[in-house]
């Protein structure tokens, strides 16, 4: 189900204050977030946030089309490297 | 002969029925618009007047149908393929996309079974 619009789009709080503050002053780093639930807002694109996926961070640069997508969906989880073959 | 949005419409079979055999137009939607034209369901494609085929062709030109929506999806995969996301990737790879397992079954998405050799079968 989706989420109730009246709440707004989900981003952890201390995501988006890094985000907020590096948007202020000029000057842009890789951010580095555990928060794959967070909803990407119009105010990422641009930076790159380095999203972790339970092993490493993955290095993910937000453009435009991605708003609206959770950060996880960029990072993903299993490898797989094809079956053996004999 | 009713030729809406560029398809060829079937004579013989009801209203509600025939609508459904454009792109994008299903029963309910087919209902709804028979119901907004004050047309009976059950009046057959080809007993539709002029006045009937104007009323529909004007609700269906305000939906987005056939070569659009056909287009408007692919362009919604391409997106999603194109930045990278998890549906994206599983868009490129051809298996399900909302979590179903791919241990068994998933066959609409990968398509006929392709017999892998030398698999063992397991051992009871």
């Amino acid at each position: 189900m989706a989420r109730s619009l009246k709440k707004g789009p989900f981003v952890d709080y201390k995501l988006e204050r890094k985000i907020d503050a590096q948007n202020d002053g000029a000057k842009k780093s890789v951010v580095k977030t555990w928060s794959r639930r967070s909803m990407i807002t119009p105010d990422f694109v641009g930076h790159t946030i380095a999203v972790h996926n339970g092993n490493k961070f993955i290095p993910v640069y937000v453009t435009e089309n991605m708003v609206g997508h959770k950060l996880g969906e960029f990072a993903p989880t299993r490898t797989f490297k094809g079956h053996t073959s004999r | 002969m009713a030729r809406i949005s560029g398809v060829d419409l079937p004579k013989n079979k009801r209203g509600v029925i025939g609508l459904t055999y454009i792109y994008g137009i299903g029963l309910t939607t087919a209902q709804n618009i028979l119901t907004k034209g004050n047309i009976s369901w059950d009046k057959k494609v080809n007993e539709w007047n002029d006045d009937d085929i104007a009323s529909i062709r004007e609700t269906i030109s305000q939906m987005t149908v056939e070569g659009e929506l056909r287009s408007q999806t692919q362009m919604n995969i391409k997106r999603m393929m194109d930045i990278g996301c998890y549906r994206g990737l599983r868009h490129r790879k051809g298996l399900p996309l909302r979590g179903q397992r791919t241990k068994n079954n998933s066959r609409t998405r990968k398509g006929k079974r392709k017999t892998v050799a030398g698999k063992k079968k397991a051992v009871k």
